[in-house]
């Protein structure tokens, strides 16, 4: 049993215990919240070392063998998104102690952030199926609270839909799970990659692959099942939302990812097909519902969507480049999402909305936000030499080398339409002058020095990171490969979770045939 | 029996499906619960029914032999019981507090958090009404005007036989 593996799941749930006993000593509860954001990231960056150098980890807990008992594995796709939940969780964390008022913070905020960032990292850990629908709950719950904490109208409302929605999906989750116990008698994914391809009915085996698709297609946001996230991501306070916005739908996308890579592989052809449609569509859908809005989270909420059509573009497209795009490209978004929510926040601090007829005159108040807004805003358009156009650039590549050209020219549309958004943000909230006349907009220098270190010091780091990646793209391309040629072939990870041989010239091939 | 529970399951999922489409909030989250349940059904049925044979080693046997009633959907639909239960119950505080707050459980009229629609007829979100409340004091006034009726009617009547 691996301590690495274990490590950043109990970190963040001994954090949230920790901060609950300390339920009624404010300065102390900040103190372990933040201390336990930074120990899961250390955690995160240990995993992350043991998988670069060792290859794929697998624990079994309490030490029954792999089938029966829970298994957590880690490869380098998951271990490169417990790295990143792990940096977004200490960023977004440190931000939260500027930003969540008191009243929320006695109402709970640091527990349930911990426990949110439990579930989300034992759901990239896990390797089984129906633990995932437990982390999955984890999750849920704790983003419910965490959505309607503070109780504004707004933010019921929000959450009542929320709620509705994701309860629905876990359900159907829970049905999927069920059939396809019932099919092959085991809930372990690799075990699962191994028998499915046994099972004398395929036409059943697609159905259940149709209903996970959906099932999280509705927790990613894909098209048609997107309309729960623009009602509620931009209700509550905005650590909240953008912790919400770099990481919940991802869980779904890495779910997406993990299940028709390794599991359903078998008609190709048609999920496949299904999911690549269902890519150009929600690219589509989500950069004009953007163009429509009038408030800066509620843009940033619609651009999550379109972004999310272009890692399951990468998935659906299933070649190694492919995937590599689509591994990049979740990276990429994680930061930058997080980061433009991050960016909002301040510009509410300093004008006082997100509406954006209300405010104005930014640039000439705070020209240093103008440039933290500009390069995570340009990297979600694509624009060269940021994180973004490299993402953008490998799939683009990756679907004209098997000849998908509309998917292709649907990217560099969506693209161009993205910049256009992000133009009237610009242009509304930074360029024009303030529509009340004469009235002063605040600065970051008007800040005091601790909102200046907690909440712009995380914008600047990631806004760093972004363009780290963007100008020494190899080390994060060479993880990116990795991950994907993992996931093309799932003989090791199979071998390494049931023991050398599992993964068998018969099933290696059957996991690993486009 | 498979039969039986495969429409059972089916029809339970329909109803769910019915009062989820509802506009009132009650009725989706009695459908929530309803579908719910088929779930957890799904995972029973599915699991295989095998009728009278516990999972119970034999003395002096060390495993399970023959066939026996797989003891493992029963685990996970207790914990899916115990996981639903507990979103099922914040869901339902969620509404009523949502009905608090915002005097409605149509979802229809919950468009705070929209944008207002340019051509949006739909009428903003009454008070929260008291029903019981006002029907009481609705039927003290009534009571109160009889009985203050009664006397007027009586005392003329009273005056004449006097």
């Amino acid at each position: 049993m691996s301590w690495y593996l274990i490590a950043p799941i109990v970190v963040p749930m001994t954090t949230a215990v920790l901060a609950i006993m300390l339920w009624n000593n404010r300065a102390a509860q900040r103190a372990v919240s933040a201390a336990g954001a930074g120990l899961h990231l250390v955690s995160a960056i240990l995993l992350m070392a043991q998988v670069w150098q060792g290859g794929i980890l697998a624990g079994q807990m309490g030490e029954w063998p792999a089938p029966f008992g829970i298994t957590l594995v880690a490869d380098h796709l998951s271990a490169v998104m417990v790295l990143i939940t792990g940096i977004m969780g200490l960023g977004v964390g440190l931000y939260s102690l500027s930003d969540i008022n008191e009243d929320r913070e006695r109402n709970g905020f640091h527990p349930l952030y911990h426990v949110l960032l439990t579930g989300v990292t034992g759901a990239f850990i896990t390797g089984d199926l129906f633990n995932l629908y437990v982390w999955f709950e984890v999750m849920l719950i704790a983003s419910f609270a965490l959505l309607a904490l503070g109780a504004e109208k707004e933010q019921l409302d929000g959450a009542i839909k929320y709620a509705v929605v994701n309860v629905v999906a876990t359900v159907m989750f829970l049905i999927a799970v069920g059939i396809l116990y019932g099919l092959t008698g085991t809930l372990n994914m690799a075990d699962l990659a191994v028998r499915l391809p046994q099972v004398e009915q395929q036409g059943l085996v697609t159905t259940v692959a149709v209903l996970f698709m959906i099932t999280f297609g509705i927790k990613s946001a894909v098209f048609p099942l997107f309309f729960w996230l623009p009602a509620s991501y931009h209700t509550p306070a905005v650590a909240v939302s953008a912790i919400f916005a770099g990481l919940l739908t991802k869980v779904g996308v890495y779910a997406l990812v993990r299940t028709f890579t390794l599991i359903f592989t078998g008609d190709v052809a048609y999920t496949h097909t299904a999911l690549l449609v269902v890519a150009g569509l929600t690219m589509v859908t989500g950069v004009l519902g953007a163009a429509a809005q009038n408030e800066i989270r509620r843009i940033l909420s619609f651009h999550i969507i379109s972004q999310i059509g272009y890692m399951v573009m990468g998935l659906a497209l299933y070649t190694p480049l492919g995937l590599i795009g689509a591994v990049f490209y979740l990276v990429h978004h994680i930061i930058v999402k997080t980061n433009l929510f991050l960016v909002a926040g301040v510009a509410k601090r300093l004008t006082g909305s997100m509406e954006l007829k209300k405010i104005g005159g930014l640039y000439k108040a705070s020209p240093l936000l103008a440039v933290l807004f500009l390069i995570p805003a340009l990297s979600l358009a694509g624009i060269p030499p940021l994180s973004g156009f490299w993402a953008k650039l490998v799939l683009i590549r990756a679907s004209l080398e098997i000849g998908s050209y509309a998917i292709a020219a649907t990217a560099i549309l969506v693209g161009l339409l993205t910049m256009f958004s992000m133009t009237k943000i610009w242009g509304e909230a930074f360029w024009k002058p303030h529509p009340g006349g004469d009235v002063r907009v605040l600065s970051i220098s008007d800040l005091t020095a601790t909102e200046r270190v907690l909440l712009v010091g995380p914008i600047v780091v990631f806004a760093a990171l972004t363009v780290a990646i963007g100008l020494w793209t190899q080390p994060f391309l060479d993880l990116a490969t990795r991950a994907s040629a993992e996931l093309l072939a799932p003989a090791p990870y199979i071998e390494a979770v049931l023991g050398p041989g599992a993964g068998s010239p018969g099933a290696q091939q059957a996991g690993a045939q486009p | 029996m498979e039969t039986l529970m495969a429409f059972t399951l089916g029809f339970m999922a329909a109803g769910s499906v019915y009062l989820l489409l509802s506009h009132n909030l009650v009725r989706v989250l009695f459908g929530l619960i309803l579908l719910s349940n088929a779930a957890n059904f799904v995972i029973f049925a599915a699991g295989g029914m095998t009728e009278g044979l516990p999972p119970l080693i034999a003395p002096g046997a060390k495993e399970l032999t023959g066939v026996y009633s797989n003891p493992l959907p029963q685990a996970l639909i207790l914990t899916a019981i115990v996981i639903s239960f507990g979103l099922l119950a914040f869901a339902l505080v969620l509404v009523y507090r949502g009905y608090q707050e915002l005097g409605t459980v149509d979802s229809d009229r919950m468009r705070l958090a929209e944008p207002p629609h340019p051509d949006q007829d739909i009428p903003e979100p009454e008070e929260p009404r008291r029903p019981q409340v006002r029907d009481a004091s609705h039927r003290v006034e009534n009571i109160r005007e009889s009985v203050g009726s009664e006397p007027a009617g009586r005392e003329p009547a009273g005056s004449d036989a006097s």
